[in-house]
């Protein structure tokens, strides 16, 4: 790929990125009132969203080859369990993280 | 003038330490990322200014392959609308709360990443901290830890012989914090449920790389269906 080539590849990655984070405010402007439904789903909509974005995570891991995800179910059960016990962001992040190394890099 | 510089700073102090998990995160991301880029063969110039003016984690992972595939914008333009998709919920769910931030307003939108969404939306805003400045740190200070986190990894990547293997796992971490720290809140979990029961149906049924566009439309659906009486719950 030529250096132009890469650049009109980053601005359609930024125009597409783009779009997707005015389109809403674009349809529903400031000035007018917002359809009663397009409320109702701006409430409602967080709460799965943050569902579907810890499956979007978990997307790769296998559960039938490899290491079966053995790594990902044991250390999201460490994050769940540190966050449940002290609730500092930071320490659960942390300590979920530094178990998944451990287990990946000298266990499984 | 005064006034208004007291009102920026409380503004920043208050905002601060709701980004220190995402400082933390970004810097190891975004070294993750720019150290991925050089081992690439790519110049630390890529990751610092595409981390600068794409400011999406994943879909600047995967504009690597883009830029060491073939040629394809078009391809280039559709992917990124797909993965980007999730980001036209976070608008709808931002519409009020950006409301009435003045000029910050465009740039609110255009650092909305999964991070600065998830921090707006559930913070706690003291009445007496300025919403918009608030927002807007949050917003740059994310902006600016991947930034530097990107370009670090771009420029000293090559010195760092760590084993880095499952480093990426802390955006899974941030995620399930952020999951729980919404369900603690919650007072009921239907949307939740229907989140993860929705998107893991279609993580089986459409395979890892398509199923968030079907994932969206089936929770689009399924919360349509059962507005009524989620209705109720959501106005208590």
């Amino acid at each position: 790929m030529t250096f132009s080539q890469q650049l009109v590849t980053i601005g359609m990655v930024i125009l597409g990125t783009v779009l997707t984070r005015f389109l809403p405010f674009l349809f529903f402007p400031a000035g007018k009132p917002t359809p009663k439904y397009i409320q109702y789903l701006g409430k409602i909509l967080p709460s799965a969203v943050f569902s579907l974005l810890v499956v979007y995570c978990l997307k790769n891991v296998s559960i039938f080859t490899g290491s079966r995800g053995i790594p990902e179910f044991l250390s999201i059960a460490v994050v769940i369990v540190l966050h449940m016990w002290k609730r500092q962001m930071l320490l659960s992040i942390a300590g979920g993280t530094l178990c998944y190394m451990w287990l990946v890099q000298y266990i499984l | 003038m005064n006034s208004n510089v007291s009102v920026i700073r409380k503004s920043f102090r208050c905002a601060f330490p709701h980004t220190i998990p995402i400082f933390a995160g970004f810097l190891f991301l975004g070294m993750t990322y720019g150290i991925y880029m050089q081992v690439s063969g790519f110049s630390f110039w890529y990751p610092c200014l595409m981390s600068l003016t794409i400011f999406a984690g994943s879909v600047e992972f995967i504009t690597v392959n883009l830029l060491l595939g073939a040629f394809n914008p078009l391809q280039a333009l559709a992917l990124t609308l797909m993965i980007n998709a999730r980001h036209l919920f976070y608008g709808i769910s931002m519409l009020d709360r950006y409301k009435g931030t003045g000029w910050k307003k465009p740039y609110l939108i255009f650092g909305m990443c999964d991070e600065s969404f998830s921090i707006n939306y559930t913070a706690d805003i003291p009445a007496d901290v300025d919403r918009g400045w608030f927002m807007f740190f949050v917003t740059f200070l994310n902006h600016l830890y991947w930034f530097s986190g990107a370009t670090l990894g771009g420029i000293f990547g090559s010195l760092i012989h760590l084993n880095m293997e499952g480093l990426d796992f802390v955006m899974t971490a941030m995620f399930v914090v952020i999951f729980l720290e919404q369900w603690l809140k919650e007072k009921r979990h239907e949307s939740s449920l229907i989140g993860l029961g929705v998107s893991l149906t279609c993580l089986i049924l459409f395979g890892a790389d398509n199923f968030i566009i079907p994932s969206m439309i089936a929770v689009l659906a399924v919360l349509t269906l059962l507005r009524k009486p989620l209705e109720k719950d959501v106005k208590a």
